[in-house]
């Protein structure tokens, strides 16, 4: 682009000073040779630049994360350094899926359950929780019926939902889904609820005066137009499911990561306890990244 | 030529927070069919209120409105709204936004061929076939327009209501819609109804102007016949002496009769 403007310019320029054409030229001819050349090694430059300034923060970021792990582990010898932790993960994620009964499983095991756990409790509140924001969002009467409950219900710990699962369902596992599901709810509810009431007048009054039935408004105008509020609300129910789950299970037991970490602080096998703060940490990024690549495909 | 939308003493008072505004006071107006009628003022006149009444999107607080003899209640479809910011669904293509109006009022009488004809019809007809599967954020502004006037049209209105469709446009994709929309609706003879400030395009392209006076309590002024012979060509008309009287009578009212410190 910048290249034929280059090009362009001395020939625009040409017919209004044709008389002192000999003083233009040579800046015109030397303007398309020099930074032809030049422009190439700009270019890579820039490039390297560019990659340098995406690449480097994050590992002098990460240098002095783990410098400080190095100086805290040296005072405090009970916690483990960067480098033990690192040998005793390579260890653990080499067999990944071993079985030795209900609770010595391998890592992959673990992480399986709890990525299950979280699927079962956010999908059954994605169940629900959508189509009722979405009732909420259209619906004012509604809305206002329910908003004092939402918001008396929203603020409650997570894990003061167990002892309700633990009675109704009588069993661990579920009463475990169940937190998930009552606390990833709330965001599905209120992040639907508002795309739906923000649907642009615009689009509305297309759908009126085209005179649409309720189900094509819905499904043609209302869901596409709340759909990047949805997924902000799914994004952010998944973030409040992963983190809720390695204290469910902690409590209630099982195969899972919060167990896992339980198990070990009982074992004093500290070196564990960092490797599965690192492992919920990175699938909890990972989860999110992908969420985030989804939404972009959503934005009109 | 008989009469096909009236309005008759009709007011509309907004009710805000500031209390009540009267934007309109005894608008009476008829509009036979086949007939384009522009409707001109300056900003603020409720010249675009009078639009939405007749399009039922606003309800007035009285007087009485009629389309083809029906009382008008409410929006729908036989009167087709070409919004000034093109209003396209930006999920749906091209296509897919005609073809939304037309299964909405062709649907329960045609099968799906004869609808996808239909909204290729209306795609050709404002020379808009080759991007038919390209969304509304890939083209241009003047071709969303001219998505949005296919969309009207496809739905074969009684009547074709256009807010300022030109408005958001710069001048050239403007005199080329406008030309366009001229022989559009020469082969269609469609009743057209639009807002617009701007001078030359109201005398272009309509058979009557219709003047408002400034607001608040806004209303009729006067009725100006454009009485030019059809075809209309640009080119032509700018060297007709009839054509700049017209353009003289609206630039008098609207800067000397009803003239308006900016």
């Amino acid at each position: 682009m910048s290249a034929t403007i280059v090009a362009l310019k001395p020939e625009a320029a040409e017919p209004v000073v044709a008389a002192e054409s000999k003083t233009v030229a040579p800046p015109s001819s030397k303007a398309e040779t020099a930074p032809v050349a030049g422009k190439a090694r700009q270019r890579i430059m820039n490039i390297l630049r560019s990659i340098t300034l995406a690449v480097l923060p994050p590992i002098v970021g990460l240098a002095f994360f783990i410098l400080i792990w190095v100086g805290i582990s040296m005072v405090a010898p009970a916690l483990p350094g960067p480098a033990k932790t690192w040998v005793s993960a390579v260890e653990l994620f080499s067999d990944p899926f071993y079985q030795n009964g209900p609770n010595d499983q391998g890592i992959g095991w673990n992480i399986l359950n709890s990525l299950q756990r979280v699927g079962t409790g956010f999908g059954m509140a994605a169940l629900i929780g959508i189509p009722l924001g979405f009732v909420l969002g259209r619906f004012k009467f509604v809305n206002d019926m329910a908003s004092p409950i939402i918001s008396l219900l929203r603020p409650v710990s997570p894990l003061a939902w167990l002892p309700i699962g633990l009675l109704v369902f009588k069993a661990a596992d579920p009463a475990a889904i169940w937190v998930i599901f009552i606390s990833s709810i709330w965001p599905l509810v209120i992040n639907t609820a508002m795309g739906v009431s923000k649907v642009p007048q615009d689009y509305l009054n297309v759908a009126r005066v085209l005179n649409l039935s309720e189900w094509k408004i819905a499904t043609k105008i209302m869901l596409p137009s709340a759909m990047p509020y949805i997924l902000t609300g799914i994004r952010l129910s998944i973030g409040v499911a992963w983190l809720v789950i390695v204290a469910a299970e902690m409590l209630t037991g099982g195969v899972g990561l919060g167990f896992w970490v339980w198990d070990e602080w009982n074992n004093l096998n500290v070196e564990h306890i960092l490797i599965a703060i690192f492992v919920v940490g990175i699938v909890g990024l990972l989860l999110e990244q992908a969420l985030l690549l989804l939404a972009k495909r959503f934005n009109y | 030529m008989e009469k096909y939308v009236s309005l008759e003493y009709v007011d509309m008072v907004f009710s805000g927070r500031q209390g009540k505004f009267c934007a309109l006071r005894d608008v009476n107006l008829s509009i036979n069919q086949g007939e384009f009628v522009s409707v001109i003022g300056h900003s603020g006149c409720g010249k675009s209120t009078v639009l939405n009444l007749i399009a039922g999107l606003l309800m007035p607080t009285d007087g009485v409105m009629l389309c083809a003899g029906r009382e008008i209640a409410g929006p729908g479809p036989e009167r087709a709204v070409v919004f000034q910011n093109h209003s396209l669904l930006p999920w749906l293509t091209c296509f897919d936004n005609i073809y939304l109006a037309v299964e909405r009022v062709f649907g329960s009488t045609e099968d799906k061929p004869s609808l996808k004809k239909r909204t290729h019809e209306a795609l050709a007809l404002v020379g808009l076939t080759h991007s038919e599967m390209k969304y509304p954020n890939e083209i241009s502004g003047g071709m969303k327009q001219r998505v949005g006037i296919a969309r009207a049209l496809a739905m074969e209105p009684k009547v074709l209501l256009m807010d300022e469709p030109f408005g958001a446009l710069d001048a050239l994709t403007r005199a080329h819609l406008q030309d366009e929309l001229l022989g559009i609706v020469q082969r269609t003879g469609s009743t057209v109804v639009m807002v617009t400030h701007d001078v030359d395009e109201a005398v272009l392209l309509s058979d009557r102007i219709v003047m408002m006076t400034n607001g608040p309590a806004a209303t009729v002024g006067e009725i100006l016949a454009v009485d030019l012979p059809r075809p209309r060509s640009r080119l032509e008309l700018a060297e007709n002496p009839h054509y700049h009287h017209l353009r003289g009578e609206v630039l008098r009212f609207l800067y000397q009769r009803e003239a308006k410190a900016a």
